[in-house]
């Protein structure tokens, strides 16, 4: 297949704005690109065929099962869209006077309020503009409120190993050091390492509940009690919040502050890079913190996005909790729990789950022995069932589980579905004891084979540039 | 697997060479095989200190990033620039591939021999 840039012909175009209806504006020089974009030139039916094209070659919810541990890829229900596309909320600018946009403002209020409840915080930011940004926010709000007790000495957040790597990323890049503790066995916090590890310079713990295994830590409240009798606070990383919501909060898990995934835990598109939405939340001793619009005449306010963040994806959120209610929320998240144990116990007996017990909405299966036993290895279990239609299991994920494959239905998978992936799995398990060589070379029925994954890492091209 | 008896092994899976008073310190071939195709390597400079348990470096594969942690403490004398410029001689070849040289050795972590990394890497396969 082309590229759009390859299949550009000079001149061609497509007529899809109005035209323009106010006086032209010529930039001052120092403003102007020396020489012209290498924009292709296209007519609207050969962007419309070029983009109808590319969707037969990928793999999206809407196309098949989905089951991308730790990513929630659950179903994005229509409504939400056509809600979002309401003139009413894509026609407005950020600047416009308060009292037109008194709708818009109602979404934020009403989200925040709903979002508050099913963490358990007491106020909210819109602002962050994905679920790293929102980490980023969250710390920086234990960051600001050590500073503004002068206690300058708390410079240590502590992450365990197995957490996902955007904690300690941004305890880094908040200027924090990262303390990793080891996890127990399986795949908790060890309380003793926690314990060796806190101390009066201690600002925080960064910690996801459900733990990234899929496990619900049932030491959390000694966890966080821990955590702050050190006088550190305690960060709920929001990833897996779909396992939860409705049923735990963070807020009473005894945590400070959160961020929540709006794209992932409620039902906005996400995968593709954006928008996503961060949403921070915190206790209310935080709340000075808190970033602000910019429109708020403030002193010192911070800001970490411009005005509202991505105001439609919350729009998206709020469609998704108004459609599900009170009782759907909690009822979403059981669900999700649910079809993560029956996929598990289907499964087990072929391949076999790393930890032997209930899990919450995603579990882990350990292919170390199976490795062994046939020499087949996770990716290439993972690239043989993309041949049966199925999008492959997060790989290699958690750390602490060497040949991993992490496997999260969602609760908008039915059980028909779910016996179908339970089918692949045990015909892929089979398939390696029986011709293994053929699976170190899947997918075979694919657009693209194996990408050779080091040249890419090493030498990749990300810019296209035309031909001379 | 490959286990040169000359050397010493750490049970995160670095071989030591001692040359005097230097440690030349690499990853196992364990390490190799676990870790998948490294993609890059990033060490530390010379005269840097080293603290023994502590991160000097770390390697990043198509799997993950995983730190490298020093077996001893000291200054690193020398860093293995061809290593950084061609990290998968770390696959082919990870007893040729030397990462860093540390002189000025304080502590050094208990290290197995070979036969005894060898049964500790059966354990942890």
């Amino acid at each position: 297949m082309k590229l759009i840039f390859e299949k550009s012909a000079p001149g061609r175009r497509s007529q899809l704005l109005d035209r323009c209806d106010v006086e032209q504006f010529e930039l001052p020089e120092k403003f102007r690109r020396a020489e012209k974009a290498p924009l292709p030139q296209l007519s609207e039916i050969d962007v419309d065929r070029h983009y109808s094209e590319l969707n037969t070659r990928v793999h999206g919810v809407n196309t098949s099962f989905y089951p991308l541990g730790s990513c929630t890829m659950k179903y994005n229900p229509r409504v939400n869209e056509e809600i979002a596309a309401l003139p009413g909320f894509t026609g407005i600018h950020p600047l416009a006077p308060e009292y037109s946009v008194q709708g818009c403002k109602e979404v934020i209020a009403t989200a925040k309020k709903y979002l508050c409840e099913i963490s358990g915080m007491d106020d909210m930011t819109f602002q962050p503009a994905a679920g790293a940004h929102g980490e980023f926010t969250g710390v920086m709000l234990i960051k600001q409120y050590h500073q503004s007790r002068g206690d300058q000495k708390r410079c240590k957040i502590i992450v365990p190993d197995s957490a996902h790597g955007t904690n300690p990323a941004t305890a880094a890049m908040c200027g924090f050091e990262v303390v990793n503790i080891a996890s127990a066995p399986d795949g908790c916090v060890d309380i003793e390492a926690l314990k060796a590890a806190l101390g009066d310079d201690t600002a925080g713990l960064m910690l996801t509940n459900p733990n990234p295994v899929g496990l619900f830590d049932e030491n959390i409240l000694e966890i966080t009690r821990l955590v702050h009798e050190a006088g550190g606070l305690c960060y709920y990383d929001g990833a897996n919040l779909n396992a939860v919501m409705g049923v735990v909060r963070p807020g009473d898990m005894g945590f400070d502050c959160t961020h929540m995934n709006l794209h992932k835990t409620f039902s906005t598109p996400h995968g593709g890079g954006g928008p996503g939405a961060g949403a921070v939340g915190c206790k209310a001793f935080l709340a000075p913190f808190l970033p602000k619009s910019a429109l708020m005449d403030e002193e010192g306010h911070i800001q970490v996005r411009s005005f509202e963040g991505n105001f439609l994806i919350v729009v998206r959120a709020l469609a998704y909790l108004l459609t599900l209610g009170k009782e759907g929320v909690p009822e979403a998240s059981t669900n999700a729990v649910l079809n993560a144990n029956y996929l598990m116990h289907q499964i087990k007996g072929t391949f076999e789950p790393a930890f032997d017990r209930i899990c919450m909405h995603e579990f882990v299966l350990d292919l170390g022995a199976f490795k062994k036993e046939t020499g087949v290895s996770a990716l290439d279990v993972a690239k043989t069932l993309i041949d049966y239609g199925m999008h492959p299991p997060t790989m290699y994920f958690p750390l602490i589980v060497h040949e991993a494959l992490m496997l999260e239905p969602t609760e908008t998978e039915s059980k028909d579905t779910l016996d179908w992936a339970a089918e692949v799995f045990r015909k892929v398990y089979e398939l390696a004891h029986q011709d293994p060589e053929y699976m170190h070379e899947a997918p075979h029925h694919a657009q693209i084979g194996r990408p050779d994954e080091v040249l890419a890492a090493r030498k990749p091209v990300v810019r296209f540039r035309p031909a001379e | 697997m490959n286990f040169p008896a000359e050397l010493k092994y750490s049970k995160d899976h670095e071989w030591v060479m001692m040359d005097g008073g230097v440690a030349v310190i690499g990853i196992t071939d364990f390490a190799q095989d676990a870790l998948g195709d490294v993609v890059f390597v990033n060490l530390p400079q010379e005269g840097d200190e080293v603290g023994m348990g502590e991160a000097f470096g770390d390697v990043e594969s198509v799997k993950a990033v995983s730190d490298l942690n020093s077996p001893v403490s000291g200054t690193v004398c020398a860093v293995n620039e061809a290593a950084l410029d061609s990290p998968e001689s770390l696959n082919s070849d990870p007893y040729g591939t030397w990462l860093i040289k540390v002189q000025d050795l304080g502590d050094t972590e208990e290290l197995m021999d070979a036969e005894a990394y060898k049964a500790f890497c059966e354990t942890v396969a």
